[in-house]
């Protein structure tokens, strides 16, 4: 099977280049992309890419895949069509060939303030939720942080310091929408500004991308909605 | 909360809503057109003077003609802080839009006053 690898090294290269890998893939097996990119790294030990976990959970594996974003170890070989031309997250700087300065993407995190802010009293023992209450969160809580929805959001590619970002905003709606969150009106009214939220022109790349099948275009409606039931 | 000062206005929803809520009204502006345009048949200069002659047909005309401005300088402003990382150029090209839109505005006005 014929791969196609971005490759750059700052240190030595002027610029980036594709390498061309061969790879012998057994007749009638399957894996998943990550397999493969570790035994073409034992072909050329300076490829350099991130992985952690190798099930679709840590998110290090983040790339473009044949043009699309995706996690490298949960995307099958079978499901490529040959040659798989493989290149680093959009619109991030590039550290070394498939690794990416992953900065912009967590400031923009940051700034959601993903954690719950109480200003009541705190209880004796825990915060407790209805069931109905915690059903919210689902579909938001999932997100990984792999930034392949982000990364393939036009918008954040031209903004990435003030637009938050398809991630960043799937975050913010989940403590938005967190029954223990007292900080409603604050989170929005640090949301109402001509970029962060309505940069979002609702093309739905990330939702077209996204590894744990979330839909984060859903999630900026919502936001909206609570903008607009606030503000109107 | 990211800080603006060309945009129309300094409310990321206000202008979400001024950007929908001008699209409707030149939406019912064209529809009205095309209608009187079909239903007069032969367009005289005679009957286009006498339609822009009522109270009606000028102030739908310059809620129109505002929808216009407002639409236009929120849309192109932000096609330029999309597409235009220059800041010297990106300023020119706001600067532009922004007397241009008051200056058909102001335009717009002495027409419709004249009839």
């Amino acid at each position: 099977m014929k791969f196609s690898i971005y490759r750059y090294n700052p240190e030595t290269d002027k610029k980036p280049y594709m390498q061309e890998f061969d790879l012998e893939v057994p007749e009638g097996s399957d894996m998943m992309l990550l397999d493969a990119m570790l035994l073409l790294k034992d072909q050329d030990a300076t490829l350099s890419f991130r992985r952690s976990c190798r099930e679709g959970v840590c998110g290090s594996d983040g790339m473009s895949i044949n043009g699309k974003n995706g996690l490298a170890c949960i995307t099958p070989l079978s499901s490529l069509k040959a040659p798989i031309v493989v290149r680093p997250l959009p619109g991030l700087p590039v550290v070394r060939d498939l690794v990416v300065d992953m900065t912009q993407f967590y400031k923009q995190y940051e700034k959601i303030k993903p954690y719950l802010i109480t200003n009541d009293e705190p209880p004796a023992k825990e915060r407790l939720q209805s069931p109905e209450e915690r059903a919210k969160l689902d579909g938001l809580y999932e997100c990984i942080l792999c930034a392949c929805c982000s990364t393939s959001c036009p918008s954040f590619w031209w903004n990435p310091d003030k637009f938050v970002g398809p991630s960043g905003l799937l975050q913010a709606y989940r403590f938005l929408i967190d029954s223990r969150d007292t900080e409603t009106d604050e989170r929005l009214a640090d949301l109402d500004d001509a970029y962060s939220v309505f940069r979002c022109r609702g093309i739905m790349n990330c939702v077209d991308v996204c590894p744990k099948g979330l839909n984060p275009t859903q999630a900026i409606g919502h936001i909206r909605s609570m903008l607009l039931k606030r503000g109107v | 909360m990211v800080a603006t000062v060309t945009s129309l206005g300094r409310s990321g929803l206000h202008d979400w809503i001024i950007q929908r809520l001008s699209a409707v009204i030149m939406l019912a502006y064209t529809l009205y057109l095309t209608y009187f345009v079909i239903s007069t048949g032969d367009v005289t200069a005679a009957a286009w003077q006498a339609l822009f002659a009522t109270t009606f047909m000028k102030v739908f005309s310059l809620l129109a003609l505002g929808s216009i401005v407002m639409h236009a300088w929120i849309g192109l402003w932000i096609v330029s802080t999309d597409y235009m990382p220059k800041l010297a150029i990106r300023m020119i090209f706001q600067a532009f839009v922004i007397i241009m839109c008051l200056a058909l505005m102001i335009w717009g006005i002495q027409i419709l006053w004249s009839i």
